[in-house]
């Protein structure tokens, strides 16, 4: 892989969803940078089993030569579908949060007594 | 016997399965009826916790168990998920269960007014058995998996009071933090399997390097299971996550954040266990620091609080830190070698996770009880209420003088050990830890004044004790801590100690497995 490319992009997702998260205002751009790290990580676990010019791991009639590792991609699966629950509980919050207090900045929720 | 023998052998995931077919089952019996449905959620955790409890008692007598998931042996490399249970995970598992079938009994008056029981129950099964999954694994990325399953239902029942949005913003926050939490796991999961081609705990052990990348897989794991577990500086959620939430919930996330401490601790004696006993001492000094740090930071911000339940979660941060002080002492004293002295700290620390669990959760039981009395939590708008409510009051004052540590309660018993052991490593420490233990007191008996003694409050009249269901939950906390509080050579010798054993000896936890795979 030229220059590491695919590590150079995980390092890079993981830091700007970080910073998604801890310095913009709005929630829903929070769930943006929390999805963002997400896929960050799981870009990492596929490029861990992936070796050059592998084929994919199915030895039914398979032409032979190097194949790339199906754990990792067996995890970035089950690491996805809880993915896609957590974002879903993640919005659901959030349209409550906007129904009680009318905003999605964060400096603006919380106050005054419930 | 035979039917016992197919439940040991198969009790660890026995302990995990049942709860959670059970709560999927939860809402088909939901629309039968109501009772049906408590009736029923009660018998599968009942049935869970006699499973954990036969499975404790035969590691305990016969060592760890290991179940191997879909195959009979296994072979390397292993890439089988298995569950390993030591006396530590037992121990945890019985923590949680006991929680958990505490906090069912208690929502059956308690939450009987609301709407969406079935997915209450349903959640609360799910909770249960993430935890029981974290505490039993032995397995990372499975342990990532339980720690989102786990921490999905957390945050649902966090804001299950959604017409409060205090309760809502409370489980966002939680969900947000646990998220990022278990994303850093993961990612210190792929480093391992990168280096090691390995996810299962013991062979991840054997192999490691403690190379640059493991140092850094090292950070994280800390860094997210101590938020999850919260210890300060990473606490911000827990008070908002603990006074939010219904109070039968809140009993059960204790038993969270001691589920992702048990994490904390798998990863630092197991999966590092080798760096502990070749020279640094430097993460046994940084436990105690952030200790002695988590300890006054909790105790100092229950001060100032006036809400009942934001005070007693600040009380709970605080006895974190007891359990980390324990821990980190005796990571401190047996770095050379396994010593009495560091044994002692680790008995100490450990005792004091379940002591935990049982003082902080019958506080929040009790605050649950009062807000079910007079729906209302705020301490300046209480008074009086022992004249109508005399068994929650005696509830409270077993559980005030559990929580500071007095004799004859079990929080006394644990935290002599933890005094004892921190006093032999540096006087300062027992010092702080006494102090802090005083303050809690004086702060309970700030609000057993202004909450249950005083005058009595004319809107307060019609306040009647609560429903029976509640009182034996309540009272079933209160027993185990005078039980434990008078004999806690109990529980010290059959479970505390065999536990503390079993975290020290990682050889036996890896070669267990390097066993069974036929391995060196």
């Amino acid at each position: 892989m030229i220059f590491n490319f695919p590590f150079i992009a995980v390092a890079a997702l993981i830091i700007v969803g970080l910073y998604a998260v801890v310095f913009r205002k709005n929630l829903i751009k929070m769930i943006i940078g929390i999805t963002i790290i997400e896929s960050g990580v799981n870009l990492f676990l596929i490029t861990l089993g992936y070796r050059e010019g592998s084929i994919a791991p199915i030895y039914t009639s398979s032409p032979g030569g190097i194949m790339s590792l199906p754990v990792p991609q067996a995890l970035t699966l089950t690491s996805i579908v809880i993915g896609v629950a957590v974002l879903a509980l993640m919005l659901s919050l959030v349209i409550h949060i906007y129904r009680h207090y009318n905003t999605l900045d964060v400096r603006k929720i919380g106050g005054g007594e419930e | 016997m035979n039917a016992l023998d197919f439940i040991i052998a198969n009790s660890p995931i026995f302990a995990v399965a049942i709860p959670l077919l059970g709560a999927f089952l939860t809402p088909i019996f939901g629309r039968i009826n109501d009772k049906l449905r408590n009736i029923f959620a009660i018998t599968i955790m009942i049935i869970t916790t006699s499973i954990v409890f036969i499975l404790a008692y035969d590691v305990i007598t016969n060592g760890i168990r290991t179940y191997i998931f879909g195959a009979q042996d296994l072979t390397l490399p292993v890439v089988r998920i298995l569950f390993e249970v030591d006396a530590m995970s037992s121990f945890m598992a019985i923590i949680s269960v006991v929680l958990a079938l505490v906090a069912l009994i208690y929502s059956w008056a308690f939450m009987k007014e609301n709407t969406g029981l079935d997915k209450y129950y349903t959640l609360l099964l799910l909770m249960t058995a993430g935890m029981l999954g974290m505490e039993l694994t032995g397995d990372m990325f499975n342990f990532f998996v339980f720690l989102e399953i786990t921490s999905i239902s957390s945050a649902a029942l966090v804001a299950f009071w959604i017409n409060k949005g205090k309760s809502v913003e409370a489980g966002f926050k939680y969900i947000v933090i646990s998220t990022i939490g278990a994303l850093f796991v993961l990612f210190s999961v792929a480093l391992f399997y990168g280096q090691y081609n390995a996810l299962n705990m013991a062979i991840i052990a054997h192999s490691i390097q403690f190379s640059f990348l493991d140092k850094i897989a090292l950070v994280l794991l800390i860094g997210a299971l101590a938020m999850k577990a919260g210890i300060v500086p990473l606490h911000m959620w827990l008070p908002d996550a603990y006074s939010k939430a219904p109070s039968s919930i809140t009993l059960i996330l204790v038993g969270v954040t001691q589920a992702s401490l048990y994490g904390l601790l798998r990863v630092c004696f197991t999966i590092y266990g080798k760096m502990i006993t070749l020279s640094s001492i430097s993460i046994g000094w940084i436990l105690v620091l952030f200790g002695i740090v988590t300890i006054l930071l909790g105790v100092i911000m229950a001060i100032a609080q006036s809400d009942l339940k934001r005070l007693i979660a600040f009380a709970a941060v605080g006895e974190i830190g007891y359990m980390i002080l324990g821990i980190g002492t005796g990571l401190v004293t047996m770095s050379p070698d396994i010593s009495a002295a560091g044994l002692t700290a680790l008995k100490g620390g450990i005792f004091h996770i379940m002591n935990d669990a049982l003082d902080v959760g019958l506080m929040f039981l009790v605050a649950g009880a009062i807000f079910y009395a007079t729906r209302e939590t705020s301490l300046d708008r209480l008074g009086g209420l022992a004249r109508n409510m005399k068994y929650t009051t005696v509830f409270f004052i077993i559980g005030l003088l559990a929580v500071s540590g007095l004799p004859p309660m079990n929080g006394f018993a644990s935290k002599l050990l933890i005094y004892e052991s921190t006093y032999q490593l540096n006087p300062i420490l027992a010092i702080i830890a006494i102090l802090s233990s005083i303050l809690l007191l004086a702060i309970f008996v700030k609000v057993l004044h202004s909450a249950f003694l005083g005058p009595a409050l004319p809107r307060f009249n019609e306040v009647k004790e609560v429903p029976k269901s509640m009182l034996f939950a309540m009272a079933i906390i209160a027993g185990m801590i005078i039980i434990f509080g008078i004999f806690p050579d109990i529980v010290v010798n059959n479970i505390v100690e065999p536990a503390a054993n079993a975290l020290v000896d990682n050889a036996g936890y890896i070669s267990k497995i390097m066993s069974l795979a036929g391995g060196a």
